[in-house]
């Protein structure tokens, strides 16, 4: 596979929140306000960069009984070193993001990428699959809060989109609206997906009948 | 000889030979009567505003319905009027000064997120309407809960809201009161003589089945009984429970509904039994003064498995003590 599948596979096809569906308890818990979402999918990404080089990097020489070990103890550096940044750095991100952020290091897009990819490829690969990972889950958090956001609060990212807040659904901030706005999401792109399927499907058999035909009145 | 010519044609089918007249438009033509009485004592005690309330939910309960099943490319059933049952029990339990937009959103969510989105009637795993409305309480919770009084209109407090307030039984509405309905309420429940008009109606047609508003309606009876002999209160407690908030209509128009119902004759009596112990709990221990929606929602959440523990013996097959 080429560098530029390996970043786009992310994105769409096998996006690690839409249709991988992997990451559901911090998507659904952060994605309030599109800039808690920005600052989760950009350390989440930051995280999942650093990891997944280093583990395809040091991959001949982890062994294979303790790989999960190695594995957590590299991705729990990068994630404390993350935490530290950001506190210093970016201190109401911090305070909005709260135990989401130490809690990137149990997280299974992370360490599945690891387990299925860097463990197994050279380091150039491993980075672009995991830019696209990132880059994938970043858009997907940013959607989904895009959504709970101008619904909930009838802001975006901070400025007000609508003024009266008579109009602002309290349900899309609370859990049941991320239950809802992800599932209406999820919904939607497998709706997409099913009907390109039957597509591709009825164009394969328009294809063999003619060809069925074609061979008949050749004969 | 043509071949639409039925009369001359021999017709093959596979058994069931004998066939009921009852089909999904025909009950649901018969629900709709069912609920006139209470829509006309809503729109007595509540006037235009009712009035606007329940043509907003139905319309738009309707439009909806028509849209989903065109984006989804399914066969347009909004004739069967199931829409049309969905947006006016909506109504009936939202206040009359809700905002219209704010009712069109409700039974936009009914139908769209909470029957099309499950596959259409029939797969629906929660009640419609109960979802319409939980989804209205989150969302605007103050609009949701500004009750007036029937006729003049003044902000009041719905009589279980009085009640869990703490007042005393004389300043609370009398029995009577609640049994016509002059209260605070959403539109459709505050009458109970009109909605139990409706109920006789629909259990002498066979439509729904004793089992589920005896057993939800007997549960809170005998518990808010107990609690009222230890408060020293008598049976006015366990009265005034049973006459107040959304339980009639619950009981009799909502648990009873056959898609997201038990199916087995002992899993109505479960369901109701569920029902009526949510109520109590929430109404008694709960945030809400009323339970009536959530615990009818968290009891269709089990619906499937009282089903499957309920399932009858096949005829002639073999007890399982055998």
């Amino acid at each position: 596979m080429s560098l530029g599948k390996e970043f786009s596979k992310g994105i769409l096809r096998e996006n690690p929140l839409f249709r991988l569906t992997l990451g559901m308890c911090p998507s659904l818990a952060i994605t309030t306000s599109v800039n808690n979402a920005l600052g989760m999918g950009v350390a989440f990404t930051g995280v999942l960069l650093a990891s997944n080089i280093v583990i395809s990097a040091l991959r001949k020489i982890i062994p294979e009984s303790i790989r999960i070990p190695c594995y957590i103890v590299i991705i729990a550096s990068f994630v404390t070193l993350t935490e530290m940044l950001m506190q210093a750095y970016l201190p109401e991100l911090f305070a909005s993001l709260g135990i989401f952020i130490p809690l990137i290091v149990v997280n299974c897009i992370i360490l599945g990428r690891a387990e299925a990819f860097a463990s197994k490829n050279t380091v150039v690969p491993s980075f672009m699959d995991g830019l696209g990972m990132g880059v994938g889950y970043t858009l997907a958090l940013v959607i989904v809060s895009t959504f709970r956001e101008v619904l909930g609060t009838g802001t975006f990212m901070g400025h007000v989109v609508f003024a009266d807040s008579t109009y602002s659904a309290l349900i899309m901030i609370l859990p049941p609206g991320g239950f809802i706005t992800l599932g209406c999401i999820l919904g939607f792109l497998n709706l997409l997906q099913n009907r390109k399927v039957m597509k591709n499907r009825q164009a394969t058999q328009l294809k063999l009948k003619q060809q069925v035909a074609h061979e008949v009145s050749s004969n | 000889m043509g071949i639409d010519n039925q009369d001359n044609l021999l017709i093959v089918s596979s058994s069931p030979h004998l066939h009921g007249e009852n089909t999904v438009s025909t009950a649901m033509r018969d629900v709709l009567l069912a609920l006139i009485p209470a829509l006309i004592a809503s729109l007595y005690f509540f006037g235009l505003a009712a009035a606007k309330v329940v043509l907003t939910c139905v319309l738009v309960a309707i439009l909806s319905e028509v849209l989903a099943q065109k984006i989804m490319k399914r066969e347009v059933t909004v004739d069967d009027s199931s829409a049309v049952v969905t947006g006016l029990l909506l109504a009936f339990c939202l206040p009359a000064t809700i905002p219209w937009w704010m009712a069109a959103v409700g039974a936009m969510v009914a139908i769209i997120i909470g029957k099309q989105m499950f596959g259409g009637l029939g797969n629906n795993i929660f009640n419609p309407a109960l979802v319409g409305r939980a989804v209205l309480v989150a969302s605007w919770p103050v609009a949701m809960t500004s009750w007036v009084t029937p006729l003049d209109g003044v902000t009041t407090a719905t009589p279980l809201g009085m009640l869990k307030q703490g007042l005393a039984a004389e300043q609370l509405p009398s029995l009577g009161q609640l049994f016509l309905g002059n209260v605070g309420g959403s539109l459709g429940e505050t009458c109970a003589v009109a909605l139990l008009l409706g109920a006789i109606y629909l259990l002498y047609k066979g439509h729904i089945d004793w089992r589920t508003p005896v057993s939800y309606l007997g549960t809170v009876f005998l518990l808010t009984a107990i609690v009222g002999a230890f408060k020293g209160a008598g049976l006015w407690y366990p009265l005034y429970h049973l006459l107040t908030g959304g339980l009639i209509l619950g009981a009799f128009f909502m648990a009873t509904d056959w898609v997201t119902s038990p199916l087995t004759k002992k899993g109505k009596l479960i369901f109701g039994l569920g029902c009526g112990f949510l109520t109590v709990l929430i109404r008694l221990q709960g945030g809400y003064p009323e339970g009536v929606c959530y615990s009818i929602l968290l009891m269709n959440m089990v619906t499937p498995l009282i089903d499957r523990y309920t399932k009858p013996r096949v005829f002639g097959g073999v007890s399982k003590n055998a």
